[in-house]
Order: C-alpha cells, then sequence, then structure tokens
C-alpha cells in the first residue's frame, strides 16, 4: 500500500529544478505528483514517478543527494469535507503528518493527496478501517 | 620495525652530542658560504665560534622565506652549483618562487629520511608504492619515489591526477601503500565509490599523506574508506622536502629526524621560543644539508613539540599534527581561526564528507563568516526541519569552537571545487 516517493535535495538557485526536470526528461521518467518545500538557503523536491528505483539511480549518477521515502496515496471525494475527513480520522487515531501535497491527476472516485506520516502502517490500517481508500503503488506509478 | 634503529633510537645524551657537532659545521658553512647569513650574524654580532652549546641556537637570527625570495635563485646555496645534481622549487603562486638545490649527498640524505618515513607508514621490500604525489618541481614526488626504491619497494610514479586511473591501477597492479594528499586520497576513496569499487577489491593496507593539514577525523573517514592504516608525514621543500617528520603507527604525533634537524617552536609575533606542549610556529635547523643549509627556518606552520617517551621505541621528539598556517589563519572579527578548526567540527558532526568551503566577507565594517557544507546522502533528510536541525547544529558546533558567528549553507554535492592536490577551502572577499 505504500508509495515510495523520490526527494532530492536542491540548493535555491536558478536552474536546479530545470536541471532535475531535464535529467528525468532524457531517462523517458514520467512524474506522477510533485511538491517542494524550501527555505531561503534550500529546497526538497518531492516526487512521485512512473519509475521511482530508475529516477533514483539516474538523479544519483547525475550527482544530485537524493533518497527514497514511503508515503501513502490517499483517494477521496472531490467535494467540501473530502481532506478533512481523512485528516479528522488521522488526528483521532493521533497519527502526526510530517507534510502532504495533492496529485496532480484524479483518482477514480475524485482527489488524491500523498501523505508523509510518523507511523505509515498504523495510518494504513486507521484509514482502510475508516473505509478510506488507501492506493496502491503499483496502481500510483502506472496510472 | 625501524629503517636505522641506530639513529632513529639513539640514546637522547648521544643525539644532543650529534646535533651539537652538526649544528656547528652548519652554522660555519652557512657563515662562510652564504653572503646573507655572514650579513645576517654580523649584525647581531656573532661568528660561528660563539656557537657552544645547542641552547646557543637561539642566539641566531630567524630565516624567512622572504629571505629566499630575495636571494632568488641560487643566492642561498652553499656550494658552487657544480655540486648541485638537482633543484626543485615552489610553485610561487603566492610570490616569487623559492628554489632549493641538492648536492650527491643531500639527495642520498633524503631517500634514507624518506626510507625511514614509509617504513613508520608500514612499508617494507615486498609493498607496492602507489605514488600520486605530483612529480616536478614539487618534492613530494621525487622525495617519496628515492625513499621507496632505497628500501627496496616497488613504486609505481603514477603522479597525480587522472583518478580513475589511479583506482584501475591501484586494483591491478595491487598497490599496497598509497602516497599523496590526504584531501587527494579522499578523492580518490570518493571516485572508487562512483566506479563500483569496493575497498575489499583492493591489496592496499597502508597509506603515507601530507603536504597539506589534516585532522584526525579526516584520517579516520580515509582509513575507513580505503581499508588502510593512514600516518602523516611533514616537510618543506625549504628544508629539504617530505621527510622532516613522520607518524609512527603509534599515531601520536609525528617524529621528527632530529640527528638531521633541530626543532623548535617559538610565538609568531615575538620570536620567543615556547616550551614544549605550548603551540606556536615550528622553526627548523637543517644539520646535515650541504647545498642549502637553513638555519632557524620558520616554516609558518602551527604545531606544539610534544613532550614524553614514544612506546614505538624512538627517541625523536614529536610534533603535533601541523593545525594550520600562520599565513592561513583568518582573522575574522579580531579572532584567529583555522580552516581546520571548522573540518574538525565537520567531521565530529557525523556523516559529513569534509567538503566545505569558507567564505569570508565583509558587510559595512562587520566581518562575515559563511561556511558551505555539501550535503551528502548520509546527511541528508527529506524533512525540512531536520536539515534545518542540522543546519543548526553545525552553526551551533562551529561557533563555540570558533567563538564568532558563523552561517552555514547546505549546498549540493560537487559544488564545492576539487582539486587533484591542495584542496582549496577559502574564499575570502574582503577588500581590506
Amino acid at each position: 500500500m505504500k508509495i515510495k516517493q523520490i526527494s532530492v535535495f536542491l540548493e535555491n538557485k536558478s536552474g536546479r529544478l530545470a536541471a532535475v526536470t531535464r535529467l528525468l526528461a532524457a531517462h523517458q521518467i514520467n512524474i506522477r505528483a510533485l511538491s517542494i518545500a524550501d527555505t531561503s538557503d534550500f529546497g526538497i523536491l518531492r516526487l512521485i514517478v512512473n519509475d521511482p528505483e530508475k529516477a533514483y539511480r539516474a538523479l544519483k549518477e547525475g550527482g544530485f543527494t537524493v533518497s527514497l521515502t514511503e508515503v501513502i496515496g490517499v483517494e477521496m471525494p472531490d467535494k467540501p469535507g473530502g481532506l478533512s475527513r481523512v485528516l479528522t480520522c488521522l488526528e483521532e487515531a493521533g497519527i502526526n503528518i510530517e507534510y502532504l501535497y495533492a496529485f496532480i491527476g484524479k483518482g477514480d472516485n475524485g482527489a488524491m493527496v500523498i501523505f508523509r506520516v510518523e507511523e505509515l502502517d498504523r495510518a494504513i490500517e486507521v484509514l482502510n478501517q475508516a473505509g478510506i481508500n488507501v492506493l496502491d503503488g503499483n496502481k500510483i506509478y502506472t496510472m | 620495525m625501524y629503517w636505522n634503529q641506530k639513529y632513529e633510537c639513539m640514546p637522547r645524551e648521544e643525539l644532543r652530542q650529534l646535533q651539537l657537532e652538526r649544528l656547528k659545521v652548519t652554522v660555519e658553512r652557512a657563515f662562510y658560504n652564504v653572503p646573507h647569513y655572514r650579513r645576517a650574524f654580523q649584525e647581531l654580532g656573532l661568528e660561528p665560534g660563539d656557537i657552544k652549546s645547542l641552547e646557543d641556537l637561539q642566539k641566531l637570527p630567524f630565516t624567512t622565506k622572504q629571505d629566499l625570495r630575495d636571494n632568488y635563485p641560487y643566492g642561498m646555496f652553499a656550494v658552487p652549483m657544480s655540486e648541485v645534481v638537482r633543484i626543485h622549487s615552489s610553485s610561487g603562486t603566492t610570490g616569487k618562487p623559492t628554489v632549493v638545490g641538492y648536492t650527491r649527498r643531500d639527495i642520498d640524505t633524503w631517500a634514507e629520511l624518506m626510507a625511514r618515513a614509509l617504513v613508520c607508514g608500514g612499508a617494507t621490500r615486498n609493498d607496492i608504492i602507489q605514488n600520486a604525489y605530483g612529480y616536478g618541481l614539487f618534492t613530494g614526488g621525487l622525495g617519496i619515489h628515492y625513499g621507496a626504491e632505497r628500501i627496496g619497494a616497488s613504486v609505481i610514479p603514477i603522479s597525480g591526477g587522472n583518478t580513475k586511473r589511479q583506482v584501475m591501477i591501484m586494483k591491478d597492479y595491487c598497490s599496497t601503500m598509497l602516497t599523496c594528499t590526504p584531501s587527494y586520497a579522499l578523492h580518490i576513496a570518493e571516485v572508487m565509490e562512483e566506479m563500483g569499487v569496493k575497498k575489499e577489491e583492493l591489496k592496499l593496507k597502508y597509506g603515507v599523506f601530507g603536504a597539506e593539514p589534516w585532522s584526525d577525523n579526516m584520517r579516520r573517514e580515509i582509513e575507513r574508506k580505503l581499508g588502510i592504516s593512514a600516518v602523516d608525514i611533514y616537510g618543506l621543500s625549504e628544508v629539504i622536502g617530505p621527510g622532516v617528520a613522520i607518524e609512527c603507527q603509534e599515531k601520536n604525533g609525528l617524529h621528527i629526524f632530529e640527528d638531521h634537524f633541530i626543532p623548535e617552536v617559538i610565538d609568531p609575533d615575538t620570536g620567543r621560543v615556547l616550551p614544549p606542549g605550548q603551540v606556536g610556529e615550528l622553526v627548523l635547523t637543517s644539520l646535515t644539508k650541504e647545498a642549502l643549509p637553513v638555519i632557524r627556518y620558520r616554516t609558518r606552520d602551527i604545531t606544539a613539540l610534544l613532550e614524553g617517551d614514544c612506546p614505538c621505541g624512538r627517541t625523536h621528539v614529536r610534533m603535533a599534527r601541523i593545525t594550520g598556517r600562520t599565513d592561513d589563519m583568518l582573522i575574522i572579527r579580531g579572532v584567529n581561526v583555522f580552516p581546520s578548526q571548522i573540518e574538525s567540527v565537520l567531521l565530529e558532526m557525523g556523516g559529513t564528507e569534509p567538503h566545505y568551503l569558507l567564505i569570508v566577507d565583509r558587510q559595512g565594517s562587520l566581518d562575515t563568516l559563511e561556511v558551505q557544507v555539501e550535503v551528502s546522502e548520509g546527511l541528508f533528510s527529506d524533512e525540512v526541519r531536520r536539515l534545518e536541525e542540522l543546519e543548526g547544529r553545525i552553526r551551533q558546533e562551529l561557533e563555540s569552537v570558533l567563538g564568532i558567528s558563523v552561517k552555514v549553507t547546505l549546498v549540493e554535492p560537487k559544488t564545492i571545487e576539487r582539486s587533484e592536490g591542495k584542496a582549496k577551502r577559502v574564499l575570502d572577499k574582503r577588500k581590506i
């Protein structure tokens, strides 16, 4: 149920993001979702791609500092209260969220959000019990 | 293991007697053959006969790099050029180069000292020594080379550069000892990693590294990555080249070959000789050099002489690792800062590759220090909070060691310039 996310360390200067996307394009890697967390000096680019292992190798060989992190992808109705229900569920279980970001495409039933939480397995369990759809990694990579 | 047990383990009293005899000869040689020394002695009202004990050395004037430059190229030589068989020279990046000469006997002495040094580093006649110090005007390459041949080891005179080939040769030719600058050793280890060559595939056992200051942490890093035992070697062309001092396998200070050199440590500002244990500038007097005797040569290297016997059995005094140079020393807001202090902190933080750049600037009338640190995979986290914590920890540690405020910036790997020889670690943008 977990998704492999690529995280890349980037200096906050022009052209760095372009360099990453160029490299991924050259390796025929498609980006499914992305977010950037930044400070004044540096940023962390987080990516969901169609082939995480290949992207990891390509970026590492390209000289970037890169890591693979496990996250979960949650599907929710694309209407008011959709995200709120998921967050409430995690809050009640006492699971902290490190960060989250929205998926670019749409799932079968509505919106999708990527979550990085402290206790990944328990979060999956809690969400499943609440009848919330946690998406399989392979489904996301090939979507 | 010794190369020359008689001299390396000579009882102190006997050693002092030998030093005095040799000092008298050196002073005479300098006085009668080098106009600079004669003039400098006479200005202080001294002549060779005034040197009656080792303590009298302190009466003699210092010699500086500037003196060598003022007498460029051959003015400090104490023999006619017909006796000189080799000339080496500094790069001259910081001014006019300094030129040094060797008689046949000087070359022989140097080979003897380098043989002792390489044996201290672990070498025997059965070893294959990959010598990645630069060959040419720089003394590193040929200095190591002659010592390696003297002990009967097999020397690969590969010189510096072409790192992929270094790795290939190290693996294929079964090199057992690597000699180069410590920053280049780390660079080789990095390239090895990129090439997918594991240290287990090598026969490498020992390393002798020098020609730039490095730290114990950097030693551990090199030892771990290359799977070797690494020692620090010290020398400078003005005195002879590499082979002035070397660590034994105790790795607790570098033995200075006192049968050939007399070390002193002075306060660089006042010139006063400091007692053992105190940190100051190393001053060396050669005892056997023929072509270019040096008397109280100010090395500009910062160290301290260490008291106490060494378990290895050598009786020669040890000096602490060089922690910087009087001219590398940055004065930032009135505080003395050595790049090696910063390196040491970064390595203590754990996981940090010692790739950093110090950027000194001035905003208004205030000096600023920025330390750029490359983020290795071991340090990286995909959470901003953790990376900011890391920045904060490095900053706090640096500030507590240096006593001035520091800005720490994390940068991408390989963005700080690598060098095949000495590392560039300081960018001083102040226009004073």
